[in-house]
């Protein structure tokens, strides 16, 4: 097995320098520098020339991109033009809220989507059912971002109930319920779209397996309905519900960048999208090249941990 | 069935859970309120620093200003210097020697001195890349200072500057935000990292900056100009304009700068009052006078005519902005040529000038940004444009720039590219725009921003004049001359001039936007 983990990390070497080169090579092709940016109306020639050179963009690329690389392996991520703050701080704390936001959004989607799936199934074609079939093809077809701005206006411009954006008050504790306070409302934005798609495959999931044998079988013994569809049924749809999760795992977190900007959720999506805006290359390529990794370690994880409950996957 | 019975129950016992769990967390309506005294401010964008001769945002500015000074600052809702660090100065005959006299008794908020000293550290800092401290930078706006050739200590309380050349701008930069005095040993104790901790002389000192969250300034009971109001001052970043408008209506903050057009209306009843201050702002069209078309001035004065800039200011900008009448603001008041009327909207007129120049139907290419600093709502005013231009015969196809794309497409120049393009500039000198984007010797190609080729000999005479005239009225005069010659001239469309906008709560009293577009918050009160 250690043999194993140790080939799966080697195979990432590559895919992680991959994909420096790449972000690199993007952010030096798309046209505009920073020095255009931070000098807006000012930018002459003059000017851009002379900013480029103290911001050291004037070097040739290559040696550029070497010079990025071998700070970066020393865990030097360079500083933000814009926010004139090291790239590592920046990037650590946004993505940190980034998981906050997100992962609290998957865990309602998960719970809310399989529940409302199995409740959905176990009615087939009753009154439960169509609600439940209704609402969730309202959820998925609402855009995330308008749903956030329609969920401001009501609960914090007309009912006051949550703060409008942040992450946390300005004035007061800094405690997990004024965190939860502000995060409510981009969860739920951010959870409605995954719960009804995890809400759908969960339901079709439960059908396939209500029609099999062992379900007729554990009604003909005498197990309780309620027993029927909680414990023999939703386990066994779970091996096909489970790959949904994952996949909407990923949709979720992507899918924060909106959120993120409704709600001015201090997060990586929004960065990255004012980062790229403000031709902030240090901080693109950070924010980019952490968030890779972090996936790619994911994904390593995920392999063997199911190598480990399955040797045979381990090729 | 069982199972309805029991989801009923599980969804009774959930709805019950989650509503207790909402009474606990909803906190009671109060902490929506701020606590008097202390004023939160919707800002744009998180700031980039604040060491003044470091940026270049007016976002930043509006931070800055509260807790720095300059040696000159601008009169109450004007664009004219009066003392401020400085109590007096005198220019010498050849204008290019400054000498001032500095306030006594001020200390910078760290308790050091303000005096002589302090004022050359700050711009030998910026301009002499021998300072022990120039590392501290880079500094963009440095260039607004490159006629200072020496900063000399007379003694602890005057200061001279002598310039390589006579400067009419000089004062009117010392009052813009890259002339604010930091204090040189808050500079060597922080060293990179003075940006983040600031100390000036200003009304409000700096207390607490938290990243994409907040920076709080407090009240300086000891301000030269007398303590303010406030005892504290919050900058939150909301760069969402829908969610800073819905913040603001949520009681989340007390004042909101840039309103969107859209949702000013909003705004209109009590509890909210809107602010509106024209500032030094022009929005025009930069036309390429070097080949195509508008190398004729008839085309050129055409296209003025053509575009009903009426409409677009009052629907498409729904009031935030004025017809623009020629190149120079109005906002500087003592140099605006108060004769000049704008272009009328006059579709008949633009077509016989368009027959008389032989140019029915000329194809035009325009170039249109997707947005960018003061370029207002440039694809919808881009559209209208591409409308009244087509309405007089001309076909004009429109490419549309993500704004750094944009700038840098149209400041190398037009020619060979397109026929026009949209501009839009915020100056703090009657000087800067037409010296950068008018003269001859301006072209892109000798380093400046003349896009459009526009060549005048005299207008080229009457602004060099004017930067060496140390007398006001006459840069005045001769910048009324200047504004005439081009506004016949058309090098531009003139379009508009942008009304700042803020809104505050009925919790404050005492504000006023600044024509610099600078939020002065030292006399405002909240209740």
């Amino acid at each position: 097995m250690g043999g194993y983990i140790l080939k799966r990390l080697v195979s990432a070497i590559p895919v992680l320098l991959g994909i420096t080169v790449i972000v690199f090579l993007i952010m030096a092709l798309i046209p505009g520098d920073p020095a255009t940016a931070i000098l807006g109306s000012y930018a002459t020639p003059e000017n851009v020339a002379k900013l480029n050179a103290d911001l050291g963009l004037d070097k040739p690329l290559v040696q550029q991109y070497f010079i990025w690389l071998g700070n970066m392996l020393t865990g030097d991520f360079g500083t933000s033009f814009a926010l004139n703050r090291p790239v590592l701080d920046e990037v650590m704390e946004r993505f940190g809220a980034t998981l906050i936001l997100a992962g609290t959004a998957f865990v309602l989607c998960s719970l809310l989507g399989v529940a409302a799936g199995v409740v959905s199934a176990a009615n087939q074609y009753g009154a439960a059912d169509k609600a439940i079939t209704f609402t969730v093809l309202l959820g998925i077809s609402i855009p995330s971002f308008f749903l956030g701005m329609m969920m401001i206006l009501i609960f914090s411009v007309q009912l006051r109930w949550f703060p409008v954006s942040g992450m946390w008050p300005i004035y007061g504790a800094r405690d997990v319920w004024a965190l939860l306070d502000h995060l409510i409302l981009p969860a739920s934005a951010l959870a409605v779209v995954a719960t009804g798609v995890i809400a759908r495959l969960s339901r079709s999931a439960m059908l396939e397996v209500l029609r099999q044998d062992f379900i007729r079988t554990a009604r003909a013994k005498g197990v309780r309905e309620r027993g029927v569809i909680w414990r023999h049924a939703l386990r066994a749809a779970m091996v096909s519900i489970i790959p949904v999760l994952g996949i909407q795992a990923g949709f979720v977190l992507s899918g924060a960048v909106y959120i993120e900007i409704v709600f001015q959720w201090p997060g990586i999506g929004r960065m990255l999208v004012d980062a790229i805006l403000k031709r902030d290359i240090l901080l693109v390529q950070g924010g980019v090249v952490v968030v890779a990794a972090c996936y790619v370690m994911f994904n390593i994880a995920v392999d063997v941990g199911q190598a480990l409950l399955d040797p045979r996957i381990k090729t | 069935m069982s199972l309805l019975s029991l989801s009923r129950r599980g969804l009774l016992a959930a709805g019950t859970a989650l509503g207790l769990g909402l009474l606990a967390l909803s906190p009671p309506p109060a902490t929506a309120q701020t606590p008097p005294g202390v004023l939160i401010v919707g800002q744009i964008a998180e700031p980039k620093a604040l060491d003044p001769a470091a940026v270049t945002a007016v976002n930043d500015f509006r931070i800055l200003m509260n807790v720095y000074d300059g040696l000159v600052r601008y009169k109450d809702g004007t664009l004219e210097v009066e003392p401020a660090l400085a109590t007096s100065w005198e220019i010498s005959e050849d204008g290019t020697e400054y000498t001032f006299t500095l306030r006594e008794g001020v200390t910078f908020h760290d308790g050091s001195a303000f005096d002589a000293e302090a004022v050359k550290f700050n711009f030998d800092r910026m301009l002499d890349e021998s300072h022990p401290y120039h590392d501290t930078g880079p500094f963009p706006l440095a260039f607004f200072f490159s006629a200072v050739q020496e900063v000399e200590v007379v003694d602890p309380l005057t200061v001279k500057f002598t310039l390589d050349a006579p400067y009419a701008p000089f004062l009117s930069n010392l009052a813009y935000p890259t002339g604010l005095i930091v204090s040189p040993a808050a500079v060597a104790e922080h060293g990179a990292e003075f940006g983040r901790n600031p100390s000036g002389t200003g009304a409000f000192t700096f207390a607490e900056w938290r990243a994409n969250e907040a920076v709080v300034i407090e009240a300086n009971p000891d301000y030269w100009d007398g303590a303010p109001e406030l005892q504290a001052v919050v900058f939150r970043p909301i760069t969402d304009a829908n969610t800073r408008t819905a913040e603001m209506l949520a009681g989340g903050i007390d004042l909101m700068v840039e309103v969107p057009p859209v949702a000013l209306s909003q705004f209109q009843d009590a509890p909210y009052t809107v602010h509106e201050q024209a500032g030094p702002h022009v929005w025009f069209l930069i036309l390429n006078a070097k080949e195509g078309p508008f190398a004729d001035v008839r085309v050129r004065q055409a296209a003025n005519y053509a575009i009903n800039k009426s409409a677009i200011v009052n629907d498409v900008l729904e009031g935030t902005a004025e017809v623009a009448a020629g190149p120079t603001p109005p906002a500087f008041a003592w140099a605006y040529n108060e004769a000049l009327e704008p272009y009328p909207y006059d579709p008949d007129k633009a077509r016989a000038l368009i027959a008389e120049a032989g140019a029915e139907g000329a194809e035009l290419t325009f170039y249109v940004t997707e947005g960018g600093s003061g370029m207002l709502d440039p694809v919808a005013m881009g559209t209208a444009m591409q409308a009244d231009l087509e309405a007089v015969g001309f076909d004009v196809s429109i490419e549309t720039y993500e704004w750094n794309t944009f700038l840098g497409n149209v400041n190398p120049g037009l020619e060979g590219k397109a026929d026009m393009a949209q501009m839009a500039w915020m100056t703090n000198d009657p000087d800067t725009l037409p010296y950068l984007a008018l003269r001859t010797e301006a072209w892109p190609d000798q380093g400046g921003f003349n896009s459009g080729y526009y060549s005048n000999p005299e207008v080229d005479a009457l602004l060099e004049q004017a930067r060496v005239a140390t007398d006001q009225d006459e840069r005045a005069r001769l910048y009324k001359e200047m504004q005439e010659i081009v506004q016949e001239d058309a090098p531009w469309v003139f379009v508009a001039n942008w009304k700042q906008n803020a809104v505050t709560s009925d919790r404050v009293e005492g504000f006023s936007l600044q024509p610099s577009f600078f939020l002065l918050l030292d006399d405002v009160v909240k209740n």
